[in-house]
């Protein structure tokens, strides 16, 4: 009874994440896709907190313990490379556009400052 | 673990762990909704990026972690490895990149799972469960089950071992062929292929079935592990070059579904949830390549096209008769110095040749003379759907410029000259008009239509899907053979000179 309510509410949490994976990544343009691709990529690094959690336990046998800090630099580099990489990728795209946007406060001030000179 | 007290204080911290999950879920959806634009896709990601630090250190807090010096290594050594990586990685080589870092995600999913499976005592006894429900977050249903593990538990962990494995070799046969260590070309049994695929894979679930019934074997496990390895090997050294951001995508898929399944098997919802968002992601993207690329994700996986299509496109290639006009650098430099509106077509050609910089020199050059440029991206165009985007924008290329496939279509026929720098079969007419053609139906580039077409390419060599492209005999199209960014520089150069 309390197994089967784990394990129902895990598979509960399990499709509503599906179905939330499908409705916000469907709305993405095609050429964000890449960026995309690597953001994903470096959120199932997560597997992460799988490693941390049993390389947490004691009394774990030496072999475990080895296969356990593989996973979490594994889990790491996923996390850490993964993160960095679209961040690179997505600096590229922000640089052009960005003047044109008033939704960043930096380049719309620049803007503003020229005008101003301009007007005087 | 005695006393209402010790349980109460248990249960407190296990609730605050479940909070700060909640706000990571909340940080990865609101990151992922903000990859979906431009304007916002920076802060997305780094949003995405502080719910994986809050997760992180949501599960170092959950009481009784020990080893604690071996975290430290081990995240050292990750954050030592993965951070020069992705600072030092040149963007051109960026798929590989994120091949790898696919792959050792999947490395970790299939060791953890053998961990897993370890125990004590090499199977899925009783400590196991004991242990795994005490780290989960549902600390008092440990107290209830310290019976034999639920075989769900098994099943999840089972598959994220398969799967994990899978994906792990996959990415790694993926990136040693991108970055060229391994053959592009396909490498396949031939028609023993399929057959052995299909061993593989029925070795393997019989091994993890035999694991989910109780059999006490660790070498068992090991043996499930490595028939995946090979499966993964099996699976993509078949699969040619151009094939590779459809796989790797499925790939990313996979690593996700297999994280959820850990989560399901370790009752931990953080990586329950960001691994399903990303299972389901990685589909979608998955098959919106495949569709552009009008193929199906069957026929990738089962190594169909290299075969099939090669042989129907040496045959159509042998019928053409038609003659091919060549240009010269100078020629061509003067036929766009004179056209109002040119399109460029950048194509994987570009992409290997990393001519990005040297086009963007030329339309600087071109727009300087008054000449109105764009560029018109397939969504296949380099090695990744938006891809080129980023290899273009890496050479500040306006944002604004750039047109997608159903956008720039239009623009052909107002162009005076369709520039293609190393795109092929996304341009080619036969997709259209010969329905013979294995390519026919694909959506494609409508740089026919334009005034005239100048092709930039290596030489007469057909593409990836190996059929002859009927663009290249039209009389309006001239070839300059070359290299895309000594080409381009060379017409770079007789414009200054005009």
């Amino acid at each position: 009874m309390m197994l089967a309510s784990v394990l129902t509410t895990n598979l509960a949490i399990l499709v509503l994440a599906g179905f939330i994976g499908f409705v916000v990544i469907s709305k993405v343009p095609n050429t964000l896709h890449t960026p995309l691709m690597s953001g994903t990529n470096a959120i199932h690094g997560i597997v992460l907190l799988g490693g941390l959690l049993l390389l947490g336990l004691p009394e774990l046998g030496a072999f475990s313990k080895a296969l356990l800090v593989i996973a979490v630099v594994f889990g790491t580099i996923n996390v850490v490379g993964g993160f960095l990489v679209t961040d690179r990728m997505l600096d590229m795209f922000k640089s052009r556009p960005k003047p044109k946007q008033d939704e960043d406060g930096a380049p719309a001030d620049g803007k503003a400052g020229s005008d101003g000179k301009a007007g005087t | 673990m005695s006393g209402p007290l010790i349980a109460t204080t248990f249960l407190q911290g296990e609730s605050f762990i479940y909070v700060l999950y909640i706000i990571a879920f909340g940080l990865f959806i609101q990151g992922l909704r903000g990859l979906s634009g431009p304007t916002t896709a920076v802060r997305g990601n780094r949003i995405a990026a502080v719910g994986m630090a809050i997760a992180v250190i949501a599960t170092l807090l959950i009481p009784g972690e020990s080893n604690w010096g071996l975290i430290v290594l081990g995240v050292g050594l990750g954050v030592a490895v993965g951070v020069p990586a992705a600072r030092q990685v040149k963007m051109t080589a960026m798929p590989q990149m994120v091949a790898l870092f696919n792959g050792v995600g999947g490395g970790a999913v299939a060791l953890i799972s053998w961990v897993e499976f370890r125990g004590h005592g090499s199977t899925y006894g009783s400590h196991t469960v004991v242990r795994t429900f005490e780290v989960g977050p549902f600390v008092e249903h440990a107290v209830v089950h310290t019976g034999a593990l639920p075989t769900y538990v098994a099943i999840f962990s089972v598959f994220a071992a398969i799967v994990g494995s899978i994906s792990f070799w996959g990415s790694n046969i993926a990136f040693g062929k991108l970055q060229e260590i391994l053959p592009g070309r396909p490498i396949t049994l031939g028609r023993a292929q399929q057959i052995v695929n299909l061993v593989l894979l029925v070795l393997a679930l019989a091994a993890g079935a035999d694991l989910v019934a109780g059999a006490h074997s660790e070498p068992l496990f090991i043996g499930m592990l490595l028939v995946a390895a090979l499966l993964g090997n099996a699976v993509v050294l078949p699969i040619g070059g151009a094939d590779m951001p459809v796989v790797i995508s499925l790939l990313n898929a996979f690593t996700g579904l297999s994280a959820a399944a850990t989560g399901m098997a370790l009752n931990n919802p953080a990586l329950i949830v960001a691994g399903m968002i990303v299972g389901a992601s990685g589909s979608i993207l998955t098959n919106l390549m495949a569709k552009a690329m009008n193929r199906s994700i069957p026929s990738i996986v089962a190594g169909g096209f290299g075969g099939g299509g090669a042989v129907e496109g040496a045959t159509g290639a042998g019928a053409h008769d038609g003659t091919v006009r060549s240009t010269s650098a100078a020629d061509a430099a003067i036929q766009l110095a004179y056209a109002s509106r040119v399109v460029v077509v950048p194509g994987y050609g570009m992409a290997v040749a990393q001519a990005q910089h040297a086009v963007r020199e030329l339309t600087k050059e071109l727009e300087a003379r008054g000449v109105e440029v764009s560029y018109a991206i397939h969504p296949v165009a380099g090695r990744m759907p938006g891809h080129m985007n980023v290899l273009l924008a890496e050479a500040d290329v306006p944002y604004d410029q750039l047109k997608e496939m159903d956008d720039a279509n239009p623009e052909f026929q107002r162009a005076d000259v369709s520039l293609v720098i190393g795109a092929n079969d996304v341009t080619n007419p036969a997709a259209k008009n010969t329905p013979s053609s294995p390519i026919y139906g694909m959506p494609i580039l409508e740089v026919a239509d334009s005034r005239s077409v100048i092709v930039i390419k290596r030489s007469m060599n057909p593409g990836f899907a190996g059929i002859e492209n009927e663009l290249y005999f039209d009389p309006k199209t001239s070839m300059l053979f070359g290299d895309a960014k000594s080409a381009v520089s060379e017409i770079t150069a007789e414009l200054a000179a005009l």
